[in-house]
């Protein structure tokens, strides 16, 4: 049985096309992906968000626990700022990737859907100390408000100035008359916000939003331009570009990974030497040469050697060409190498390029 | 529901089929332009060549997948569509007119009893919708 969002009536009545994603009924598209992907990039567009899994962890251990179960240090965050981190394995392999939110008496963890439970199960598993987590996910939507005019539509029905939260920062506020919680982070490289309040409210938010940004032409956007969006920008999904057998320094999060924090934290031992000894291969952003489009699983070659593959692979609506993610062999990796993807049994000629592959969003850090 | 006009042919794979003489023209269905979404370039590379039914005679890339147009029928693949070149999306806008993507000069006329009419692909399509 699928699960739905608390705007599924929404979805359906602005005709999306509905599709199974991690469990849930969630519109893949209303008007076309590229229309969705570009309305983003030059205005402003709504994603239910909903199906992401929230988890509230309390408790005068709630730090420690955290920050023992994830790479980035947790202890530097101050109230109302939120934090991208992953959950490893000991041997270094990525259980989720993750936000994390200090709030003022408790903090909020952001999951992938499709982890919810297996996320839920690890905390769990390693719950220590005086901590205690719930998870809230079926209480709260969330949505994703994205887009060079997110702001300027958001401002019109919330209370507080919108402009005074920082990149990767949050506060809680009235918006359409509903307490809340609004920061600015997202997944697309635009400036944007991320909202969450109590699910009761979703048609009643929903409903101001698309009011407020009717000068705009604002839309609702699909998953499968959430996906153009992302790959843009190289920021990795778990269960393409990451999952439990890579590891995040080959992924290019090793900005995430803090190695000398104090307490540790699952899979530190791993992940230094990775650091100290490198990793054998890295996840590249590739550019096709000619009007080919990779896709997942593809192989990649130099010199007609197998030296990785693809992981996501799309045609990018921003720059009207082939690009993919993928992992080549570490001596292979660096910008400006051409190599060649097997496009179902034909060679096409890439080039690795510097992320991310658009380089013109409005996000703010 | 797609539009699935009455006096075409279809096939189990989502071809449509216009009979004209011995000179078929085809193309994907809306069904199958949907499920593609966002069609961004297609590429029939057999033009000159013979190929079998049910042979892949060309590419169908959407943003989100990779597709095969198949052979409905047998025969030489005459012409393509270049319009598609500089506009691939009148697949999605206009499968069934504009959104054409091949034409082939029929080598088996008993193929054609092979195709499903309109009914039968009408059936074929309820039962892969999930809604």
């Amino acid at each position: 049985m699928l699960k739905t969002t608390p705007f599924h009536g929404k979805h359906l009545a602005a005709g999306g096309r509905m599709v199974n994603f991690a469990g849930y009924d969630l519109p893949v598209m209303f008007r076309g992906i590229i229309p969705e992907h570009k309305k983003v990039r030059t205005a402003v567009g709504v994603f239910d968000v909903s199906h992401m899994g929230r988890i509230v962890v309390r408790g005068n251990g709630a730090l420690n626990f955290i920050n023992y179960l994830t790479t980035n240090d947790v202890s530097t965050l101050a109230v109302n700022q939120a934090q991208y981190s992953v959950m490893c394995y000991p041997h270094g392999g990525i259980v989720d990737d993750l936000v994390i939110y200090r709030l003022p008496d408790h903090y909020l963890l952001v999951v992938n859907g499709a982890n919810n439970e297996k996320d839920t199960a690890w905390l769990r598993q390693h719950l220590s100390g005086d901590a205690q987590f719930e998870n809230l996910t079926d209480q709260i939507a969330q949505l994703a408000v994205q887009g060079p005019k997110a702001e300027p539509t958001l401002q019109k029905i919330c209370s507080t100035d919108l402009s005074t939260i920082g990149f990767y920062r949050a506060a809680r506020t009235e918006l359409a008359g509903v307490e809340m919680l609004v920061s600015r982070t997202g997944y697309t490289g635009e400036d944007g916000f991320e909202l969450y309040f109590p699910a009761k409210y979703a048609s009643t938010v929903w409903d101001a939003i698309f009011d407020a940004g009717r000068e705009f032409e604002i839309e609702p956007i699909g998953l499968g331009a959430r996906d153009t969006l992302r790959l843009e920008m190289k920021m990795a999904l778990y269960g393409n570009d990451i999952d439990q057998t890579t590891n995040p320094i080959e992924a290019g999060l090793g900005w995430v990974v803090k190695l000398d924090k104090p307490g540790g934290f699952i899979g530190q031992d791993v992940l230094r030497r990775v650091h100290e000894e490198k990793p054998t291969r890295r996840l590249v952003c590739l550019e096709m040469l000619d009007n080919s489009i990779p896709r997942p699983r593809y192989s990649i070659l130099s010199k007609d050697v197998e030296v990785g593959h693809v992981t996501s692979g799309t045609r990018s609506p921003s720059l009207d060409r082939g690009i993919a993610l993928g992992y080549v062999r570490r001596d292979l990796a660096g910008t400006g190498t051409e190599l060649e993807i097997d496009i179902r049994g034909r060679r096409a000629g890439a080039r690795i390029v510097k992320p991310p592959f658009y380089k013109h969003g409005s996000r703010k850090q | 529901m797609a539009n699935i006009p009455g006096d075409l042919k279809y096939t189990k794979t989502h071809e449509w089929v216009r009979i004209d003489g011995d000179v078929v023209t085809t193309g994907i269905t809306d069904f199958a332009q949907r499920e593609l979404s966002d069609i961004v370039y297609v590429e029939i590379n057999t033009v000159g060549r013979q190929v079998k039914r049910d042979e892949p005679m060309g590419t169908i890339e959407a943003v989100k997948a990779v597709a095969d147009l198949y052979a409905p029928v047998s025969g030489e693949v005459i012409e393509a569509n270049e319009s598609l070149k500089d506009a691939p999306d009148l697949v999605n806008k206009d499968p069934y007119g504009a959104g054409w993507m091949a034409k082939l000069r029929l080598s088996n006329p008993d193929e054609l009893k092979g195709l499903l009419d309109s009914t039968a692909y009408t059936e074929l399509v309820r039962k892969s919708e999930h809604h």
